[in-house]
């Protein structure tokens, strides 16, 4: 098999796969969903790494720079907001045993 | 590091954001899957810095790490959740530009050379590209720097679709030029791809907002993903299309609760001049079938015109048998006398910012015995599950907070709903009102609890532009109009 047609069955897949385990989440849980999925999107941040590392001209390096930082910061504020949020949401049970 | 040792690992690492999302699907767990998926993106950019030669751009990748650090640092300590739908906007786009600069390093560098790498590479151009002006403009238009309200211009949909030809005609020309002329096309590209993000989210406005950060979450993941064909990165690729899998379920949840399509979204034509829900009341349904339609609520009801339905729920519910039309100094009355009350909140409670009062509220009605529950619709905010991020904020347990297919069947039975801010998800016009925008979109039946207190701040209608026929009020009805802070004030008044 060529390298086109595992990377095409690998996109499949994970869109199969990611499509099923996310329509398990309630919609309780969709912002925070939304902001997790939207710092793995972040994942980007292994492409532009790569390229940057190729690039030879000054030009390229500083777009890769700018890029990286891009990414960064679309990866760990995404999971940092998306914790906070999370940690808000809690139970009666669990208001009941903070004394609240 | 050998090639199918980098396989192994991105497997293994994919499966660890499929069971950090798996987890996400139970509240108890949700936070430590949110952190099993961050841990393996931070392993997958330690594997990346290992295996890839960083010799000659060292001092780049690690400015940048750290910079890109040093920001998400501060910014996670200082987002409000009221801001939570700009800022999600912004990350994403900020995940366009990535996407896009890849794609564009990859072609100009000539490390793409096949066919598949240069088409791959125009592709992820053309889409991180729409994903990063769009968010851009969606986050600066939720955060009020950009006109709320939809901006067209003239010919905006024949523009809209002309910057989309130029982009399907520039991805196909991308893999046959010559590679001189690859850097001149990728411009190109470039412009079209802003321009067509700028004139796609630039015409949404308010309710339709959820729809479209879906929408652009949906696409950084597809930019990630093909990103990732077009350099070769079997890690990128499965995490960037699980990434779109989850946008697009998340946008068609909203389409259907909102009975948009999604061409009408990006495309235009949303908006259309209400007719009179009082106009069309008589020739359609009435607002008990839709439900009994659906199975949720009232199979035993009498199907009803509207106007009588309002005037037998009131006879049912005037105790004391005034005929007077209520008054906001009722309205505690109202409260003293429910046993069980169905909060409604909407956008208009984030914009007051009431959550607080809202909080105090439920307190004071749990500590005199009555049962108090939360009916959240899917729409309500902007951006899918928005109300419950706010509501948890003030500690309101997440176990109050009801999904609309559980709790509509409840609204019968129920002694007084109040609601918050909320308009069309709530207006019985959309079971009645042929031809509006909101004509069968599922609303919270609130117009079926006995009593109804409407906090709003005025009688105009929501942005789908439909008037709501519970505003005329009725001996049922109790409109508390102005700012959401001040009517729960007024509520609370007497307590």
């Amino acid at each position: 098999m060529s390298m086109e047609i595992i990377l095409i069955v690998v996109f499949v897949a994970a869109t199969l796969l990611g499509y099923k385990l996310i329509n398990a989440v309630p919609s309780l849980l969709h912002t925070p969903l939304m902001s997790g999925m939207n710092a793995l999107s972040g994942i980007t941040l292994l492409g532009i790494i790569a390229v940057t590392a190729l690039s030879d001209s000054v030009a390229g390096k500083l777009a890769g720079l700018v890029g990286i930082i891009a990414a960064t910061i679309n990866v760990v504020a995404g999971f940092g907001v998306t914790d906070r949020m999370l940690r808000m949401f809690r139970g009666e049970q669990q208001h009941k045993e903070n004394g609240q | 590091m050998s090639d199918t040792l980098y396989y192994i690992f991105s497997v293994l690492l994919s499966l660890g954001v499929l069971y950090g999302i798996r987890l996400m699907s139970k509240v108890k767990t949700a936070a430590l899957g949110n952190r099993v998926s961050a841990l393996c993106m931070l392993a997958a950019a330690a594997i990346t810095l290992m295996r890839t030669d960083l010799s000659g751009s060292l001092p780049y990748i690690i400015t940048g790490l750290a910079g890109g650090s040093l920001v998400s640092l501060l910014m996670t300590a200082r987002a409000k959740m009221i801001q939570m739908p700009q800022i999600v906007g912004l990350l994403n786009g900020l995940g366009g530009l990535a996407s896009l600069l890849a794609a564009l390093l990859t072609v100009s560098s000539g490390a793409a050379r096949s066919a598949f790498e240069l088409t791959t590479s125009a592709l992820a151009l053309a889409v991180g590209t729409l994903t990063f002006s769009g968010s851009l403009v969606a986050a600066g238009k939720l955060h009020g720097q950009l006109p709320q309200k939809p901006l067209v211009y003239p010919g905006h949909s024949a523009l809209t679709v002309f910057a989309a030809l130029v982009m399907v005609a520039l991805i196909t020309l991308l893999p046959l030029s010559a590679h001189g002329n690859s850097l001149l096309l990728s411009l190109l590209l470039i412009l079209a791809g802003l321009i067509f993000g700028w004139l796609f989210a630039i015409r949404v406005g308010g309710a339709d907002m959820p729809i479209t950060i879906s929408l652009l979450n949906s696409t950084s993941g597809v930019a990630a993903a093909i990103a990732g064909m077009a350099l070769g990165d079997i890690l990128l690729v499965a995490v960037g299309g699980i990434v779109g899998a989850s946008g697009l379920l998340l946008t068609q949840i909203m389409c259907r609760s909102m009975n948009r399509s999604l061409g009408s979204v990006i495309f235009g034509g949303s908006v259309h001049p209400a007719a009179s829900p009082a106009a069309t009341a008589s020739l359609v349904r009435n607002p008990l079938s839709q439900a009994s339609e659906s199975g949720a609520a009232a199979q035993d009801e009498p199907i009803r015109p509207e106007g009588q339905h309002c005037e037998t729920l009131c006879e049912d519910s005037a105790s004391g048998g005034t005929a007077a039309t209520p008054v906001p100094a009722d309205a505690p009355a109202w409260l003293e006398k429910a046993q069980s009350v169905i909060i409604v909140p909407g956008y208009g409670m984030a914009i007051s910012q009431a959550q607080e009062k809202v909080k105090l509220l439920l307190d004071t009605l749990q500590a005199a015995g009555k049962q108090v529950r939360f009916a959240i619709h899917p729409v309500a905010g902007r951006m899918p599950g928005h109300m419950n991020v706010l509501l948890a904020e003030v500690d309101i347990p997440y176990d109050l907070l009801c999904e609309m297919e559980d709790i509509n069947r409840d609204f019968p039975s129920t002694d007084l709903a109040i609601v918050i801010g909320a308009n069309d998800v709530i207006n019985p016009a959309a079971n009645t009102a042929q031809g509006t925008p909101i004509y069968g979109m599922p609303i919270l039946n609130v117009s079926q609890a006995k009593r109804v207190i409407i906090c709003n701040y005025d009688k105009k209608p929501g942005y789908a532009g439909v008037d709501n026929p519970l505003y005329e009020g009725g001996q049922h009805v109790l409109l508390l109009l102005g700012d959401a802070k001040d009517s729960l004030d007024v509520l609370l008044s007497n307590k």
